[in-house]
């Protein structure tokens, strides 16, 4: 899932400041997950923005919408109705959702409530931790299901760097160096060899913006175009 | 309503230890300050962060929460997880401008109802050290306030 926390408060209300009708826009999945973004954290959000206005004596409105995708074109669509009653949009999506709503309503200014962050699992309660860098060429088959890539400050690939220390990592003693990790549970399931591959340096060309057609719909879409 | 400022505290509290604590402190004639208004629900589990904005919202010059001793909740821990909830708020109207001194979260057991009538006053107190909410009057009144969907908690 991709994880996001708030931006800090100030920031938000500061550039909600201008704009009188204000729609706070929740994201019923990833976000809501992450307990940042969700309808409940919108309208949390919503009360704070409305008691703040109040007490700097700001004339604004605060109303609550939330969509279960707003990366989902179906799903954004329900937002049109209270959007164009909006001055401006507060949206609590991830980068993308933000991205699509802006895109999809080009008329109404969009604001940012929350940062991105990773693209993580639910470690715990409360509790993220990244995963995946979206590099966008996995090796997570040679390094048995460990990701050098994010899991190691320098992005190793072929093994660790001479700052792993007894397990842990040079940049902080409290982290586990991926590629002890990579090479323990390696070890563990008898795989060890197969670090003898040299795993080629990294395309950077992944660099640019990316899309993708899933194959079943490439003739679609060709054809389209 | 005359010139001298007289808090109005909101009151959550559970029904099987604070209110039987508050129960018993009228039985045994206690005198703490009338200032608190009292909602009783089954745990403290039950309060929710926008519950605690609602109130002051609405004009609260002060929150209260207050659940079983540690330990002791019908529940196992929900006031364990009131006592998360009210420190999360704390921070929001920190954040906001409020203060989260107008909230507090208390552990009372069913058969302390002197500790319940102190809370009042401790809270009564500090009431009037903070000073009226600045909402008060104007938050109910605002035909511009927000309209937050209501929520399913």
């Amino acid at each position: 899932m991709i994880v996001a926390e708030r931006k800090p408060f100030e920031e938000i209300a500061e550039a909600s400041a201008g704009f009188r009708r204000v729609l706070v826009a929740g994201c019923g999945t990833c976000v809501a997950v992450c307990l940042t973004g969700g309808e409940k954290e919108a309208g949390i959000l919503a009360a704070q923005l409305d008691i703040a206005a109040q007490l700097n004596q700001r004339e604004q409105a605060f109303e609550v919408g939330c969509v279960e995708r707003q990366c989902d074109r179906e799903f954004l669509d329900e937002l049109a109705p209270q959007i164009e009653q909006a001055d401006a949009v507060l949206s609590l999506a991830c980068g993308a959702g933000i991205q699509f709503l802006a895109e999809k309503f080009p008329e109404v200014p969009v604001l940012a409530g929350v940062n991105t962050t990773f693209i993580g699992i639910n470690d715990d309660v409360g509790v993220w931790q990244e995963k995946c860098r979206s590099c966008r060429d996995c090796v997570l088959t040679l390094t048995g299901g460990i990701c050098p890539m994010s899991l190691c400050p320098k992005g190793m690939l072929n093994g660790p760097c001479g700052g792993s220390d007894d397990g842990k990592c040079e940049t902080d003693p409290e982290r586990d160096c991926a590629w002890a990790l990579i090479s323990a549970r390696l070890e563990r399931t008898g795989r060890l060899g197969g670090l003898e591959a040299i795993v080629p340096a990294r395309d950077c060309r992944n660099a640019l913006p990316g899309k993708q057609v899933h194959p079943a719909y490439e003739r679609r879409y060709s054809a389209h175009e | 309503m005359g010139d001298k400022y007289e808090p109005k505290i909101l009151a959550l509290i559970c029904t099987y230890c604070t209110y039987t604590a508050a129960d018993m402190a009228g039985s045994m004639r206690l005198q703490y300050p009338p200032n608190v208004r009292i909602v009783k629900l089954l745990c403290t589990g039950k309060v929710d962060v926008m519950y605690l904005l609602a109130a002051f919202r609405a004009g609260a010059d002060a929150v209260m929460v207050s659940g079983c001793e540690i330990g002791d909740c019908h529940f196992l821990e929900g006031n364990l997880r009131a006592k998360e909830r009210v420190a999360h708020a704390k921070v929001l109207l920190d954040e906001l401008g409020l203060g989260g001194d107008r909230l507090e979260m208390f552990h009372i057991g069913a058969s302390d109802a002197p500790k319940w009538a102190e809370a009042v006053q401790k809270m009564t107190r500090r009431a009037l050290e903070l000073g009226p909410n600045p909402l008060r009057g104007r938050a109910m009144a605002a035909p511009q306030a927000a309209s937050g969907r209501e929520l399913s908690t």
